[in-house]
């Protein structure tokens, strides 16, 4: 296997005085889903904003490609092709779609083959490409965050949650999004709580407790082992 | 039972309690240890000032909003008594009257400021409090036929506080109406910083610091937040109006240039930082310095302009109409490098 | 990929109550207008009086809008705004001084030339001593509201103090040049030409400034940077790099306002932009922090009111803002348009 394209080494976060993630380490493998899994609170979304750099690893490394980015300000990491989908979704609601989706197009105008992929995937956006983000719906906002992160070309994407809260039918087109996006051979750390939606794009899975990682594997074997996901997740049989 | 007086805040350093003794005996028995007129008229004032400072720093030190409304409620108690003695016959209930009508006065108007702005935003406080300030200065120099406008009010004050009243002679020292006028400010001043020292010190002081720590945190615990800073602001009004109403009685005198300017708000604001923001004792370190400063430091300054006249830029710096630039620079060195000011230093060397 | 089924995406609609809240702000300058005219009676003096407060509006903005999108970009509030108004006013009128004999003359063109190069003189002054501001002053102190009040306003004691060290401790009187005095009738009413130009200078920068901010990269970085900084930041835009050069242009509109209420109020003082930080203060508050148009509007609002009531009250004139910002605040605590701030 050939390097990963991402590697924590014993990343350690404080907020205030509490102790979030207290040496976590994993790899996100070239060209595969990785799922962050996990209970509330125990770090996940923490890891992926330490990772963007927006709250500072006090200890550890961050390699990107070999090369150690925790020390780098977060207006970096976009030049080092690191797409970002916050859990809020970071929308800038008083700006169009339009506008949102060029400020996320850093290196130039949004190219038109992008742009109609981009439509195809996520229909309302061409809707309403003229209109205030803020006005959209949930669903909408979600699909704007992470068509605002495939603007480019990236060589990671980190999504947080990226269904959360929304309607089974905009999660079907959200999963379908992102199956494209994997097909297309894109490395993914995603962080998710609906475990059918883990299941059905993660390819490999590091599961998180109490600011550690506590496991890593693969999907399938997870997902063949429910005594293990009640275990490290304290997933409930619904959840499938 | 002294512990018990200063409600058990100690000062927690030697050299902070040495200070603060020799600040309080010094104050005590200021007619007999520094006599003369312009001695008096400084202790006075730093009485005055220190309880100014301690009901200002209720609000910055302890609750963390910014106000500059607080001279003008400083202004509210003295023109209240200043108001009372001339509408009134001269006598003691005129000073009371005036008196309690400046504080009520202050504490509705804190009360009014507080609804509008503390609600939304603590930043919001700074910016109205500034505005309305100013409006009520222009409006107190335009009202002259009420307020006296821009050269203020002179009145009389019951006989007793007047030095035409005689009592006789102690330790050389003759006793007469202004000094009971001065014990008048000293203790009452003692009386109502005894009285801030125990209110930070109590339940109520300690959310107060909960909330300037983490507002948010504040509010989830379940302390209304709002409530409580509109409560802290309308003690720290009331307050600053009494110190105002003593001040109108020690000076016989009211005007915007001693109550109400902006510049006696950058005065208090100094003495807060200098003292030690967050803690009572720095109220007193800070005005002590500061008032004694501002009365013999200005002689110092024209004198090295004087002896500096042939030199270029140098005499215009030290010109003593100068002084308020050196206090801004003071000011922001002190924010940057002693936030704790004087108290937080002496206490963190142990 | 799946096709999203069934998913028709819908616009909430707005009805009709959500427009006109939306747009009950704009519709208040038209509404005060309307009322100073019922109230004065007289249409000459009605016009007069609207003209002027127009041009005092438009003062107040330039000299405002700085101060909004500094709070509204890095959260950070800057009580020495005020400084660079008086800084400016000084710079400009000693340009304006120098040139002495382009403003005596008669000539249009050479007066124009005067301001304009006493504007651009005072903008780039105030631009630098604002960038310097920024270095020393308010950057040790970002995140903490207190300090940064505290300390902006020993900053702006220092540069006022500083006013009075480099051009003395009395005021300044000046003349306008030859071509912007006097008045030009118009049925009834005397509208005073500089004023006018006045009027003219502000709606042309807030036109300017409306379209960099909607039109250009850059303001869409500083709109969005209003709204989420950090996601600003994340799609890799230096966030900080943006907000010094607001803090500049910022203080660079400040000198501008400041030369303008020279040229208008025609005497200059070190405290003449601590003075005018009050209604800049209420403008910006009754406008929602950090938001430019409701600055524009409330300077607009307040510079009329300003204008009828000294009419009509003399004395109350400056308590009726607060009085405007009372109401306002009644209406709508935050502001007539606040920011929507992410989180």
């Amino acid at each position: 296997m050939s390097e990963p394209i991402l590697a924590l080494d014993g990343v350690v976060t404080d907020i205030g005085q509490y102790h979030i993630l207290k040496g976590v380490s994993f790899e996100v493998p070239r060209g595969q889903v990785t799922m962050l899994l996990g209970r509330n609170g125990v770090g996940k979304t923490t890891t992926l904003r330490t990772i963007m750099g927006l709250w500072p690893a006090r200890a550890g490394r961050i390699l990107l490609d070999g090369e150690d980015i925790a020390r780098a300000p977060v207006s970096n990491r976009a030049g080092q092709g690191v797409g970002f989908v916050p859990e809020d979704m970071g929308i800038f609601s008083d700006l169009t779609v339009e506008e949102n989706m060029i400020l996320a197009a850093r290196s130039g105008p949004l190219d038109g083959a992008r742009r109609d992929w981009l439509f195809a995937a996520f229909p309302p956006l061409r809707t309403f490409w003229r209109s205030e983000a803020g006005n959209l719906s949930g669903g909408q906002k979600q699909m704007l965050s992470i068509a605002r992160a495939m603007a480019e070309e990236r060589r990671l994407y980190l999504i947080d949650e990226p269904t959360k809260g929304l309607a089974p039918a905009i999660v079907s087109t959200m999963v379908g999004a992102l199956r494209e996006l994997k097909a297309q051979g894109a490395s993914i750390l995603m962080v998710e709580q609906n475990f059918s939606v883990a299941r059905a794009l993660g390819d490999r899975v590091v599961v998180m407790d109490d600011g550690v990682v506590v496991w890593t594997g693969t999907m399938a074997e997870l997902a063949a082992d429910t005594a293990r996901q009640e275990r490290l997740m304290g997933l409930s049989v619904e959840a499938h | 039972m002294l512990v018990n007086l200063i409600s058990g805040d100690r000062p927690r350093s030697a050299i902070l309690t040495v200070l603060l003794l020799g600040v309080l005996v010094c104050l005590a028995f200021a007619p007999f240890l520094f006599p003369g007129v312009r001695a008096l008229d400084t202790a006075a004032t730093i009485c005055v000032f220190i309880l100014l400072v301690a009901s200002y720093d209720l609000l910055l030190g302890y609750t963390g909003i910014v106000s500059f409304a607080h001279t003008m409620f400083f202004g509210f108690g003295a023109y209240g008594v200043a108001l009372a003695s001339i509408h009134m016959e001269r006598g003691w209930d005129a000073l009371f009257v005036g008196t309690l009508a400046g504080a009520l006065a202050a504490a509705v108007v804190a009360f009014v400021i507080g609804l509008f702005s503390l609600r939304v935003r603590a930043i919001f406080f700074a910016m109205i409090t500034l505005a309305v300030a100013s409006a009520v200065a222009v409006l107190v120099s335009q009202l002259f036929q009420l307020t006296g406008g821009e050269d203020g009010l002179t009145y009389q004050i019951p006989r007793e506080l007047t030095p035409a009243f005689r009592l006789g002679e102690v330790f050389g020292v003759r006793i007469n109406g202004r000094i009971l006028n001065y014990y008048l400010v000293f203790f009452t001043c003692l009386a109502l910083f005894l009285v801030l020292l125990r209110i930070v010190n109590s339940p109520f002081g300690s959310v107060l610091e909960a909330i300037r720590e983490n507002d948010f945190r504040a509010e989830a615990i379940g302390y209304r937040v709002v409530a409580y800073r509109t409560a802290a602001s309308c003690l720290s009004a009331a307050m600053a109006a009494l110190a105002g109403s003593l001040y109108a009685i020690w000076l016989r005198y009211v005007g915007p240039d001693t109550t109400l300017s902006f510049e006696i708000m950058l005065d208090v604001l100094l003495m807060v930082v200098i003292g030690g923001m967050g803690t009572m004792y720095g109220a007193v370190l800070g005005a002590v310095i500061f008032v004694l400063a501002q009365n013999y430091l200005q002689n110092l300054m024209g004198a090295g302009a004087g002896l500096t006249a042939d030199l270029p830029l140098i005499p215009q710096l030290l010109d003593p109409n100068r002084w308020l630039m050196w206090l801004g620079i003071l000011f922001i060195l002190s924010v940057y490098f002693f936030p704790t000011g004087i108290v937080g230093r002496l206490r963190s060397r142990k | 990929m799946s096709a999203a089924p069934d998913h028709t995406p819908t616009f909430a609609r707005l009805s009709l109550a959500d427009r006109l809240s939306l747009s009950a702000p704009y519709l208040l300058v038209p509404a005060l207008v309307a009322i100073g005219f019922l109230v004065i009676g007289a249409p000459s003096s009605w016009l007069t009086l609207t003209v002027s407060g127009l041009a005092m509006g438009m003062m107040i903005f330039i000299m405002a809008s700085g101060l909004t999108l500094v709070f509204g970009l890095m959260d950070i509030i800057n009580f020495g705004h005020g400084a660079f108004i008086s800084l400016g006013a000084f710079m400009g009128v000693s340009v304006l001084f120098w040139l002495s004999s382009w403003t005596g003359a008669p000539s249009l063109v050479l007066n124009v030339a005067a301001v304009l190069l006493a504007i651009l003189a005072a903008m780039v002054f105030t631009g630098a001593i604002g960038w310097a501001f920024e270095r020393v002053i308010v950057r040790p102190v970002y995140g903490s509201h207190l300090k940064q009040i505290l300390i902006t306003v020993g900053g702006l004691i220092v540069l006022e103090q500083a006013i009075h060290v480099v051009w003395g401790a009395e005021e300044i009187y000046l003349n306008r040049p030859e071509a912007l005095r006097g008045s030009i009738t118009f049925g009834n009413s005397a509208l005073e030409r500089y004023r006018i130009l006045a009027v003219v200078i502000g709606l042309a920068i807030f036109v300017a400034m409306r379209l960099v901010l909607r039109r250009t990269k850059i303001g869409l970085i500083v709109r969005a940077g209003v709204q989420n900084g950090e996601m600003v930041e994340a799609l890799g835009y230096r966030l900080k790099l943006v907000f010094i050069g607001v803090f500049i242009a910022g203080s660079a509109l400040a000198g501008l306002g400041g030369v303008m209420w020279a040229l208008y109020e025609q005497v200059i003082t070190a405290g003449m932009g601590e003075s005018m930080m009050i209604l800049i203060f209420i403008v910006v508050i009754i406008g929602g922090l950090g938001s430019i148009e409701g600055a524009f509007i409330g300077a607009i609002l307040v510079g009329l009111l300003q204008n009828y009531v000294a009419f009509l009250e003399p004395k109350v004139a400056l308590i009726s803002n607060i009085g405007l910002m009372t109401a306002i605040l009644l209406w709508r605590p935050q502001g007539m348009m606040p920011v929507v701030k992410a989180k």
